[in-house]
């Protein structure tokens, strides 16, 4: 139920609504929740909704992390 | 796909076990409750389990709406799409959740009700656009999630002049839910289960934000940490946990900050406050009744209320006996630990709402998890 899916703005359509790119599939969703969202920008899209813009440099963050976890412990092998 | 893939690599996941299994003390066990359905859901399907070390485990929480949703409120949706001037629409996952008596939407649909399965409010305002001589019922349910798309809907079906459309509201907050597992009367009937820490929810917390969560942190001294529904997520979310047990520490931690912000969606924040008002209690399965853990629609938007234009009277109905869906939605028991597990209750048919939902434990473990663990099984002997 509470399932989501990051989506790609694709095209802003005008009254609250654009369409988003799904890995190739496309879909027109509301951006009512996410008003101020441009064409590129990745969006949480649940139950044809937007919930939250995506942060591309969070993401990137986030990896880099997992990528630092197991450093030491492969140093230690 | 992008954003997905990513969080879903093997070679990483094995780093983050390593991390987690050199934190651990060896002197004590760990036990972490994931809230949502959607952890549950991965943990299961990306055997995150067998990631991690034997004295760390994790406990399937209460966070799936169908799974909390009680048997009076389906018999409820499947009294109203019964009367021939309702239509009903609803989320398809709703549709084989067992009411009373062996009923259940999909059966009362194949008699001739008329529901209809939608993908969103907005499918079902264009049906009440489309076909002006119904009586369209939007039968809402959902966590902090999918409140917010359900308030858009009420503003706009105002704002188009549309008189048949209604909603039938059971949108419930998961600060309460988290609330009652840890202080409540039903635990002296089901028993408690220790917990540790938190995995939190993570699409609830896009709109809700990290701040909720601080009272849990402070009140009860339990970690929680904030985490998306990709298993690489999951991992890191336990290696936060596992060091702030170690530590001593019992804070608000955000794994998923790609989505989550401290002060979350504060539109979708907005336009909930504007339409809906706390329920003074609402009963969950398996939680029982949970004092302002539930929503209703506010006095000024009552013409769409589907409560108040059809007179819905709550009556309560009993779980099967034998089913053990309470206990499994509080952790205190395993989906194996249910007798109807597996011989009466599948997915194809299910007897409670854990096995419906593909989020529930007992799909999750009848999916992915019972061959795993008869080989364990098979391999300790």
């Amino acid at each position: 139920m509470c399932l989501a899916l990051p989506a790609e703005v694709t095209e802003l359509l005008g009254d609250d609504m654009a369409r988003v790119s799904l890995d190739g599939v496309g879909k027109e969703i509301s951006i009512a929740l996410v008003p101020d969202v441009a064409v590129g920008d990745y969006v949480i899209l649940h139950v044809g909704y937007a919930l939250s813009r995506l942060d591309k440099a969070e993401a990137e963050k986030t990896l880099a992390l997992f990528a630092e976890a197991g450093l030491t412990s492969d140093a230690a092998q | 796909m992008k954003f997905v893939d990513e969080f879903r690599d093997g070679a990483l996941a094995k780093k983050l076990a390593s991390r987690i299994a050199q934190s651990v003390r060896a002197d004590r066990d760990y036990a972490f409750m994931e809230f949502c359905g959607g952890h549950t859901h991965a943990i299961s399907r990306y055997g995150v389990e067998d990631l991690l070390p034997a004295n760390v485990r994790m406990v399937h929480g209460p966070g799936c709406p169908v799974c909390v949703l009680p048997v009076g409120r389906i018999d409820t949706a499947i009294r109203l799409a019964r009367d021939p001037r309702v239509t009903l629409c609803t989320y398809g996952d709703l549709m084989r959740v067992p009411g009373s008596n062996g009923t259940s939407l999909m059966k009362a649909k194949a008699e001739g009700a008329d529901i209809r399965m939608v993908y969103s409010t907005l499918d079902a305002l264009r049906i009440a656009e489309a076909e002006p001589g119904r009586e369209v019922v939007f039968f809402a349910i959902g966590f902090e999630t999918t409140t917010p798309p359900t308030a858009i809907a009420i503003k706009l079906a105002g704002k188009k002049g549309l008189t048949n459309f209604t909603v039938f509201c059971n949108h419930v907050l998961t600060p309460s839910a988290i609330q009652n597992i840890l202080e409540s009367p039903d635990v002296r009937d089901l028993g408690t289960v220790r917990i540790d820490g938190f995995v939190g929810p993570a699409h609830v917390s896009t709109v809700i934000g990290t701040e909720p969560y601080a009272f849990f942190a402070e009140e009860f001294e339990k970690p929680v940490v904030i985490a998306g529904f990709e298993p690489l997520d999951v991992l890191q979310a336990v290696a936060m946990l596992v060091d702030q047990v170690n530590e001593g520490r019992h804070e608000v931690e955000n794994e998923y900050t790609r989505a989550v912000t401290p002060e979350g969606n504060e539109v979708a924040k907005a336009e909930v406050a504007e339409v809906f008002e706390l329920r003074r209690s609402f009963e969950w399965r398996g939680l029982g009744e949970v004092p302002y853990s539930a929503l209703k629609l506010k006095a000024k938007y009552a013409d769409f209320d589907a409560e108040a234009r059809f007179d819905l009277e709550y009556i309560p109905a009993d779980d099967n006996p034998a089913c053990d869906c309470g206990a499994i939605l509080r952790g205190v028991k395993e989906p194996a630990d249910c007798k109807l597990f597996g011989t009466v209750c599948t997915p194809e048919t299910p007897m409670g709402s854990c096995m419906v939902s593909s989020e529930g434990a007992c799909a999750a473990h009848w999916t992915y998890g019972r061959f795993r663990a008869a080989s364990r099984v098979k391999r300790a002997s």
